[in-house]
């Protein structure tokens, strides 16, 4: 705005005391009658702008006499930041109420639904063959995994299964191919992945092992012919069976907690000599705490070693394994198998991702 | 096996509790199957003897009214429905007041007419047996009108008899025997023990009680003893009979009863043939193709050339080891007069009897037991017991002339280090506690000292432990009985391990971003068949329909194992709508079965050494390939409506996002062609590829295969084999500029069938070597571009790694890249 160009109000005697005060005036009322923010820019120009008074009243400082000039000067200049704070403390209360105002205006109902993203999850089964494969790498064990469909080699003889023995009826064998001589089976157990880490690591071997497994039981409340398996394998000089002990004792405290334990039946395995039977007690038992079974185990035969090339006088070992569906069903009270078979998104959720 | 704690207490005396007795069994290793306590009878329960029968006529059933002496003075009027009782018979009768087990209350009541004062009883009925064959009726003497009944069924509340059921396991062939349990609890209770095989004394014989030929070593040992002229007529001992319905058997006549007897106190299987029956020697010896026997079931039985006879001149006259056969069947009781027996009591191979047995489905008492090994033993003391017990019952004639063809298999003996049970232990146990253990088992032990000073036992197994072949064998039985509870908890310390393998952590990456995604992992079972096919359209010769028969599927309609991960999953979703899941997304990743196309054979190698690498190798050739699949179905809503707004429906873009997901999980982006493969819609179908190779495919279902399987409409799927996916081993690191981008874009009409994909590829290669990005964000079709064509409209970000770009650059670079798409596709700048 060019200075040299007369504004409407400015009248002469605009540098008095009493017509600036009177410009203040003015101008604090007009702010204080601003209702926000957008009518308080408004009113500006006419008392802060180029050609409000108290600006207009600047420029007749020129034409007032040296000491006069200084006086009047600092009048106009207290006068003009008077206005200006007026002006500014009005600003910032306004857009305090503007601020406040848009907040009430902005608020929602936050209880409103907001779950637009499907929820996923993976089955408890694979949660907890994780976890256990997690316990054992936690105590330096690594994790073999091997095929469903398995030589009868692997799945039987390696582990002392002798042809025509009875113990080979006990589990009931999902047959495959073109006749029961093919040689082939659908693994009745995860052992056979214990045969491969002993053909194919270098001693000591530590691994646990988890799978999918076949029996043909037809599917019921307790039974399913397709289930998982972990077993674990230890093979090193100087092993007992107190080691085994240590070792489901370690497992069960961390499936179970710190008060779990394990105490061993005897029982018959093909692949061990001794077998047992573990049972494992845990306060969480459903209907109290107390003993439940848990899977098979034993010190590997030696028979099993030497089939895998390993001289039984020099190395000895352990093994062991249990129904993973079965250990899910008394540890998180599931009633029954079909549960965990029909794949109904509502059983899986529950147990998230 | 089921046993009366009587009859183990005949043997060792007194016994504790039966459930302490459960408890003891448990500790050496038995699996105890029930406790049968005995039955509680409350009220007047008493012998009765019937008086007289009237058959009542004009009813549904034959009735009896039968005139009963209840008591010394009592004759009490009974209705009774069964028919195998004649007067005079001994029979129990629970009297008005009693109640038998299961609450079921006795009371004086008028049916058929009459008053019926009580209830004549069956075994069932009184809880001590499962023989539904009609009432019970005692041998005569066993007691007098009016008599308690009670003790007689060993159901007297102050000494029940109660019988523990056993599950024996495959290698204790012994332990279905009343002898070997017997052992068995007197080694865990720590008792002595005299074995009853040593009651009956095998005199010498005076030649042969008949002609025996042995042609085949699937039979080791073969006796025969003849009792001439037993009492047909004649019944088992009381005592007998309800041994024999405690353990589960239904008495038949005497001669049936011995030998199922003998062969539960000792373990020997018998076999009694009608010696008048037979004609000329006995030869044993395998069938010959085509042969035929009719066995004591009446089954006419075609024979296989590895079945294992009993033959004689007229031909098979038994299946060795698992049923006699009827021509040489002993009559029964009701046929009156006496019979000459000859009994048998051989020895088999157990395999030969166990294929036998499982080749005619023909599971039997005897097969059971011959196929975890009899002792061999025993076939002389089990017929001399046998023998006994028919004369003294049914007045037989023993014939002094015994036949003993073949010979027990002697045992090696096994040299054993006597401190080897302590090292597999991890226990030191006290002294002498490994000889103790092993003489309680049946050994024969020496003590050897070495010149090193350490000890070691020689030892000879029992004849009717054929387990025990070696050390571990030993060191097991002196471990479990001297407890498994004094082995201490030991935590061994393994090597450093390295942790979960490259492999195994992206599958559960992989798993972990689909859950992540909103997929719900499923575990399908793997088994499929033909119809499955047939419904997603595979063509005849689709490598897929080429799956790993089973030989015994649970369902016969689904006898392979699958190629593909997709049925298992679609069924899943199917069964998850009909429950009212709506919106659903299913995943898999599991293992599919690939056969070869060409059989390779299985090498069978031996067990007494580790195979040959080459023979390992072919195993492991041998076997179908079984890639890692992961595999993904949608159907309804992908993301749901709601207050928000509509609902996004699942598409096959979900399905190709699915599987680029897990691709990138997986360390690949995923490049995404066009392809057409059922069970695909043909216009909907990506391939995912690694480079130029196929990894899997993605896309909407075919509508014909959603309609076939009954799913809901516009199903999505993917499938990609995971182990495809190379794994990544290590990564560079990008040089990130810290200069500008710039971005261009530039519009592209081109010819409809054109892919977006290869388009974006097209752009990229032309685009040289500052390209960072090539993104489609605009797609057009309508009349400003013509029929059949659409325009797609792309972004190209443009950086130097060195500079900040001019835009002369970057349009020359713009420009080249158009070249290069309207060189390829004859694309045009619109």
């Amino acid at each position: 705005m060019s200075p040299d160009v007369a504004g409407p109000d400015l009248k002469p005697g605009s540098l008095s005391e009493a017509a600036l005060q009177e410009a203040v005036r003015d101008a604090v009322a007009a702010f204080a009658a601003a209702s926000d923010l957008a009518a308080l820019a408004a009113v500006r120009p006419a008392h802060l702008g180029d050609r409000a008074p108290l600006l207009l009243a600047r420029r007749e400082l020129g034409s007032l006499p040296g000491p006069e000039r200084a006086d009047a000067g600092k009048r106009v200049n207290a006068a003009r930041q008077q206005a200006q704070e007026a002006f500014d403390a009005r600003r910032t209360q306004l857009a305090a109420e503007r601020d406040a105002r848009v907040l009430v205006e902005e608020s929602v109902d936050v209880t409103l639904p907001v779950d637009r993203a499907p929820r996923g999850a993976r089955h408890p089964l694979t949660q907890i063959s994780e976890r256990i494969a997690d316990v054992f790498v936690g105590m330096g064990w690594e994790v073999a995994e091997g095929p469903e469909v398995e030589s009868s080699w692997l799945n039987f003889d390696a582990l002392n299964f002798a042809k025509d023995h009875p113990a080979r009826t006990m589990q009931d064998t999902f047959y495959l191919g073109d006749s029961e001589t093919s040689g082939l089976v659908l693994r009745t157990h995860t052992s056979p992945v214990q045969i491969r880490s002993l053909l194919e690591r270098d001693l000591p071997v530590y691994v646990v092992c988890p799978g999918r497994t076949f029996r043909t039981d037809a599917l019921d409340a307790t039974h399913t012919p397709v289930f998982h398996q972990v077993e674990g394998l230890a093979i090193d000089k100087g092993l007992t069976m107190a080691h085994l002990k240590g070792t489901l004792d370690a497992f069960a405290r961390a499936m179970f907690g710190t008060e779990s334990r394990i105490r061993l039946r005897p029982s018959y395995f093909p692949f061990t000599e001794p077998s047992a039977e573990p049972d494992v007690w845990f306060p969480q038992k459903k209907g109290g705490a107390g003993w439940v079974e848990w899977g098979g185990c034993g010190m590997v035969h030696p028979n099993v070693l030497r089939a895998c090339g390993i001289d039984p006088d020099v190395y000895s070992g352990f093994a062991f394994g249990m129904g993973l569906e079965r250990t899910l069903m008394f540890r998180n009270g599931i009633p029954d198998m079909h549960d965990m078979v029909e794949g109904d998104v509502r059983f899986s959720r529950a147990f998230g991702v | 096996m089921r046993v009366p704690q009587s009859w183990l207490a005949e043997l060792l005396g007194e016994l504790p509790g039966v459930d302490d007795v459960a408890e003891a069994f448990v500790r050496v290793g038995f699996e105890v199957e029930e406790v049968h306590r005995a039955p509680e009878v409350t009220g007047p329960l008493v012998v009765g003897r019937v008086r007289e029968i009237e058959e009542l006529t004009g009813l549904k059933k034959p009735i009896r009214w039968c005139q009963v002496q209840v008591g010394a003075d009592q004759v009490n009027g009974i209705i009774c429905g069964a028919g195998n009782f004649v007067v005079d018979d001994l029979v129990v009768v629970a009297l008005p007041g009693s109640v038998l087990p299961g609450g079921f209350e006795i009371s004086a009541r008028k049916t058929y007419g009459h008053v019926s004062d009580g209830m004549i009883c069956s075994a069932t009925e009184l809880g001590i047996g499962n023989d539904h064959a009609g009432i019970l009726v005692l041998p005569p003497g066993t007691g007098e009108p009016g008599d308690e009944a009670r003790p007689l069924l060993g159901i007297d509340p102050r000494a029940p008899d109660a019988v523990v059921e056993l599950d024996v396991n495959p290698d204790s062939g012994y332990c279905f025997s009343v002898r070997g349990l017997a052992r068995e609890l007197a080694a865990s209770l720590d008792r002595e023990y005299v074995d009853p095989a040593g009651w009956y004394y095998v005199a010498d014989g005076d030649g042969e009680a008949w002609t025996v030929r042995l042609d085949d070593p699937g039979c080791a040992r073969f006796c025969a003893r003849r009792v001439d002229g037993v009492d047909l007529a004649a019944p088992s001992p009381w005592w007998m009979q309800r041994r024999l319905l405690a353990a589960g058997m239904r008495p038949i006549s005497l001669v049936v009863d011995v030998t199922n007897y003998v062969m539960i106190e000792l373990g020997q299987p018998l076999h009694a043939y009608d010696a008048a029956r037979l004609s000329g020697p006995i030869v044993v010896r395998r069938a010959a193709a085509g042969e035929k026997l009719t066995t004591l079931d009446d089954v006419e039985r075609t024979l296989d050339p590895d079945d294992l006879l009993i033959t004689d001149d007229s031909g098979p006259i038994g299946l060795a080891g698992v049923m006699g056969g009827a021509s040489t069947e002993i009559a029964g009781p009701g046929a009156g007069g006496t019979v000459d027996v000859l009994l048998e009591a051989a020895h088999f191979q157990p395999a030969v009897v166990a294929r036998t047995a499982r080749r005619h489905k023909l599971p039997s008492e005897a097969s059971k037991r011959f196929e975890r090994v009899v002792d061999p033993e025993l076939p002389p003391i089990a017929l001399e017991r046998a023998v006994q017990l028919l004369a003294e019952h049914g007045g037989g004639r023993p014939v002094d002339a015994r036949t003993d063809v073949g010979a027990a298999p002697a045992r090696a003996a096994i040299t054993m280090p006597l401190d080897l049970p302590d090292r597999v232990a991890g226990v030191e146990y006290p002294s002498g506690a490994t000889t103790h253990r092993l003489r309680q088992v049946g050994c024969k032990i020496d003590l050897l000292l070495g010149e090193d000073g350490a000890g070691s036992v020689q030892v000879v197994p029992p004849s009717w432990r054929p387990d025990l072949t070696q050390p571990a064998d030993l060191v097991e039985e002196v471990l479990r009985l001297e407890g498994y509870d004094t082995i201490p908890s030991v935590l061994p310390a393994a090597p450093p391990g390295r942790g979960l393998t490259e492999g195994q952590l992206r599958r559960r990456a992989v798993s972990r971003a689909l859950a992540e995604a909103g997929y719900v992992e499923v575990l399908p079972f793997p088994f499929v068949g033909p119809a499955t096919w047939e419904a997603f359209g595979l063509p005849e010769g689709d490598v897929r329909r080429r799956t790993v028969p089973v030989l015994n599927p649970l369902d016969a309609d689904r006898a392979g194992v699958s190629t593909t991960l997709l049925p298992g999953l679609l069924e899943m979703l199917g069964r998850n709508r009909s429950r009212g899941s709506v919106d659903l997304a299913l995943y898999h990743i599991g293992q599919v079965t690939l056969p070869h196309a060409q059989p390779v054979p299985m090498p069978d190698p031996g067990v007494q050494d580790r195979p040959s690498d080459a023979e390992y190798a072919q195993i492991k050739a041998a076997l179908p390939a079984q890639p890692l699949h992961v595999a993904a179905v949608l159907a309804g809503n992908r993301e749901p409506s709601g207050w928000w707004g509509r609902g996004r429906a699942a598409s096959w873009e979900d399905a190709v996002a699915a599987a680029r997901l897990v691709g990138r999980v997986a360390g690949v982006e995923l490049r995404v062609t066009k392809a057409e493969l059922a069970p695909w819609h043909p216009g909907r179908c990506a391939a995912l590829r690694v480079g130029d190779w196929v990894v899997g495919h993605a896309g909407e279902l075919h509508p014909k295969v959603v309609e076939a399987l009954e799913l809901p409409s516009r199903t999505c799927a993917m499938e990609l084999n995971l182990d495809g996916i190379p794994l990544i081993e290590s990564r560079p690191a990008p040089h990130v500029s810290p200069y500008p981008p710039i971005s261009v874009d530039v519009a592209l009409v081109a010819g409809a069938d054109v892919p977006a994909a290869e388009l974006a590829d097209a752009l990229a290669d032309g685009a040289g070597e500052l390209v960072e990005d090539v993104r489609l964000f605009d797609v057009y079709a309508g009349e400003q571009v013509g029929e059949g064509r659409r325009s797609l409209a792309y972004t190209l970000r443009f950086r130097a790694p060195d500079r900040t770009l001019t835009s002369d650059e970057a349009n020359s670079a713009r420009d080249a890249a158009v070249a290069v798409a309207a060189d390829r596709y004859g694309v045009t700048l619109r």
